[in-house]
């Protein structure tokens, strides 16, 4: 914390500093500099009263009422900016990471731009190529935020050669990590740097990047490297409609919390290619990570202080049942994964397509455990454990996915999904013994309009199957009056739940009004134990009931 | 400590109140770095519609609302464009987990929208965009005069009688 209000200072004086001499050398007046700035940010509150719910397993909530907020500030004028984020958890709302709590300031900067030469002073977010050993970034819903605090330098050297330079310490809710992260990479887009190819259909971008954490051995058991470097190459070759990416990864030993504190090399693999034109899209995707997980804090757990980002090779779902009971998140520590996604549009005439088309989208997707083999060599080299490289182990999870959009007339139209998941509960949410969950998921999606601006959403949903708490069934209506008013009203009921007195309904309703910017709503009942995803990143979030406000703006 | 903390908010009610007052001649789109669909790089500057108004659109592969404002305009955008000579630019802020699907996505559906991507998103930042869908109106002479959050059926309609004015001239506050 002390740490963090010293830089603080200086940074404030910097920014002075920074504007005014900007002023006297250009020799305008002040006001007249900045005149030409502009201020944007955005808010958001969101608060809820608890109430005690002992069927649904809703604990008592001592303090009743729980908040979390921020406001996001950025200040530009010209190729200036700089910017401050206030973050408040007033208690912080029940599943969020308990380390947030209290207020202050999280995020600041400064960053100028001159010529080729960009800085950045400060907090940044950075992200090196798919992310495979360097990605800062924040989903702020998740209370995720790896946000680096340092320098970053970018430098145009030629034309299409960019290289960035971070160095820094990683954001740990209102503190920093204990490692200091440092890292080079460098985009050359090759159509660009020679001009002979300048005009060429194909085009293709190299990336390089290197990464390194500093962080001090204090473990008086075994020796840890202090040092730890990894590298990865990456290729996007991009032609008419066809496009593929692939990205190499390798991680020197870094033992650690995650890995048991083996001494093995880490590396990943991520290849993706697609195809589309009109009418048409298909991506093949797959990818292998093997002891991957990189944090600037080697006995970090949970979503704390990673440095690298491994994305999660499956849909990312929406509906409801489909997002919250059973959805995927990487196993840092090995997965091989495969995804295969189609979208076809049926035109507008023929058997399938009818009057108004139709499309069907399409999508499988798997993960497996690696197959390793132990070594049981912890008191000789700690290597760990071995992988076969293009063997499959356990199953980790399976989605098989297809829906249909068509609209059927001027008024209705409607979105049909079936989905077929196999869930390996035991790794994904650490339960050991729990048993393989196999599920089947149904939704219909009906939009009716009454008028331009009237329309009523029904979504009813259905999850069978046999394993953990059976089946669920969910009916949703939202009726919305554009450009302003929503109202909703949610049942989840868990009918098929193996204990007859668990069967509950989670009633919830909830209205809101949209005004450009600025929008409020009021949810009142109860919400079902979930897990909710927004990107790779996963919380669990525990039954409650109650009042919730949430007021989002941005302006 | 404490001084530099008052001093800085000082400062930074100053910028605001001097930024604001200013606010109708000076909300430009900022300039970002943000990715082409062939993975090219694209200054978000360079974003222009020779003097007609631009709609901005963030979206992403995985929300539902969005697509389905991106697919409901899609009916409508022929028209508008004919009428109007209004420009959508969509922003997809799809990661590296579903990047690879938005050209496959936007070429499937027939978007004839300008698509970007914003996968660390640094435009989304610099915009102050909190949630998607979130929709920005740029008039003429590239100010930033309208935004909204959210999506509900119907709003396309909403948008493009705003769009009309802009291209009209008029001015939408």
């Amino acid at each position: 914390m002390r740490i963090q209000i010293r830089n603080f200072s200086k940074l404030s004086c910097l920014l002075i500093g920074v504007l005014f001499g900007f002023n006297s050398l250009t020799g305008q007046s002040f006001q007249e500099t900045l005149s030409k700035g502009q201020i944007r940010g955005n808010f958001q509150f969101d608060a809820q009263y608890y109430q005690e719910d002992t069927l649904i397993g809703a604990q008592d909530v001592p303090e009743k009422i729980l908040s979390n907020g921020f406001l996001n500030l950025v200040y530009t004028n010209g190729n200036f900016s700089t910017g401050v984020r206030y973050e408040s958890y007033l208690n912080a709302l029940l599943g969020f990471p308990p380390g947030y709590q209290g207020s202050g300031i999280t995020y600041r900067f400064a960053s100028y731009t001159q010529d080729k030469l960009s800085i950045t002073v400060g907090n940044f977010y950075e992200q090196f190529g798919n992310g495979l050993i360097f990605r800062t970034y924040e989903e702020r819903g998740l209370g995720y935020d790896n946000v680096m605090d340092g320098v970053r330098l970018k430098y145009d050297l030629a034309k299409g050669v960019k290289l960035t330079g971070v160095i820094g310490k990683q954001r740990l809710f209102f503190e920093y990590g204990d490692g200091i992260v440092r890292g080079l990479d460098v985009d050359i887009t090759l159509n660009d740097l020679f001009s002979k190819y300048s005009e060429s259909k194909t085009r293709v971008i190299v990336g390089f990047s290197g990464i390194s954490k500093y962080q001090q051995d204090l473990n008086s058991q075994l020796v840890l490297p202090e040092n730890v470097g990894s590298f990865a190459g990456r290729i996007n070759i991009n032609r008419g409609y066809f496009n593929f990416n692939g990205e190499y990864a390798y991680k020197y030993n870094d033992p650690s919390a995650d890995n048991g504190f083996i001494y093995k090399p880490g590396e990943a693999i991520f290849l993706q290619t697609s195809y589309s034109r009109k009418g048409f899209g298909l991506v093949l995707a797959a990818k292998r990570n093997d002891n991957m997980s990189f944090r600037s804090d080697r006995t970090a757990g949970q979503q704390d202080l990673l440095i690298n980002f491994i994305p999660a090779l499956t849909k990312q779902h929406t509906y409801n049942l489909l997002a919250t009971l059973y959805p995927y998140a990487t196993q840092l520590n090995g997965e091989i994964a495969f995804q295969a996604d189609l979208i076809y549009k049926f035109k507008k005439g023929t058997l399938l397509g009818g009057k108004r088309g139709m499309d069907i989208l399409l999508n499988i997707a798997t993960a497996n455990n690696l197959d390793t083999t132990q070594l049981n060599d912890d008191a000789t080299s700690r290597q760990g454990y071995e992988s076969k490289y293009f063997s499959l182990g356990e199953v980790f999870f399976k989605d098989f996915n297809v829906q249909l959009n068509k609209k059927f007339s001027k008024k209705v139209t409607g979105r049909f999904t079936y989905a077929n998941l196999v869930y390996n509960q035991d790794v994904i949410e650490g339960k050991p013994g729990a048993p393989i969950i196999y599920a089947d998921v149904g939704i219909a999606d009906v939009t009716y309009k009454f008028a331009q601006k009237k329309s009523l959403r029904t979504e009813a949903q259905v999850l069978l199957t046999k394993q953990d708490q059976g089946d669920w069934v969910t009916l949703l209506l939202e009726y919305s009056y554009a450009p302003h008013w929503f109202f909703a009203f949610l049942d989840q009921y868990n009918f098929g739940n193996p204990d007859p007195n668990l069967r509950v309904h989670y009633y919830n309703a909830s209205m809101g009004y949209v005004d450009g910017g600025n929008r409020i709503s009021l949810s009142y009942g109860r919400q079902r134990a979930g897990i909710f995803c927004v990107g790779g990143v996963c919380r669990v979030v525990p039954a409650s009931n109650g009042l919730y406000l949430s007021v989002t703006s941005s302006f | 400590m404490k001084h530099f903390r008052i001093l800085l908010t000082i400062f930074a009610i100053s910028i605001a109140t001097v930024a604001l007052a200013q606010e109708k001649s000076n909300r430009v789109i900022p300039a970002v770095d943000v990715q082409k669909l062939n993975g090219s790089k694209f200054n978000t500057s360079e974003i222009k519609n020779d003097g007609k108004p631009i709609i901005i659109n963030f979206w992403a592969t995985w929300c539902a609302p969005c697509k389905r404002e991106l697919n409901n305009i899609t009916e409508l955008y022929e028209d508008w464009q004919e009428e109007t000579g209004v420009k959508l630019v969509a922003i997809s802020i799809d990661d590296t987990r579903n990047m690879a699907k938005v050209a496959p996505y936007v070429n499937g559906k027939g978007w004839e929208y300008e698509v970007y991507i914003d996968p660390n998103g640094d435009f989304k930042r610099a915009l102050g965009v909190n949630n998607v869908p979130h929709t920005f109106l740029v008039d003429g002479d590239g100010q930033i005069v309208w935004q909204h959050n959210s999506y509900s059926e119907g709003d396309e309609y909403e948008l493009f009688e705003l769009v009309k004015k802009l291209s009209e001239g008029q001015s939408i506050k």
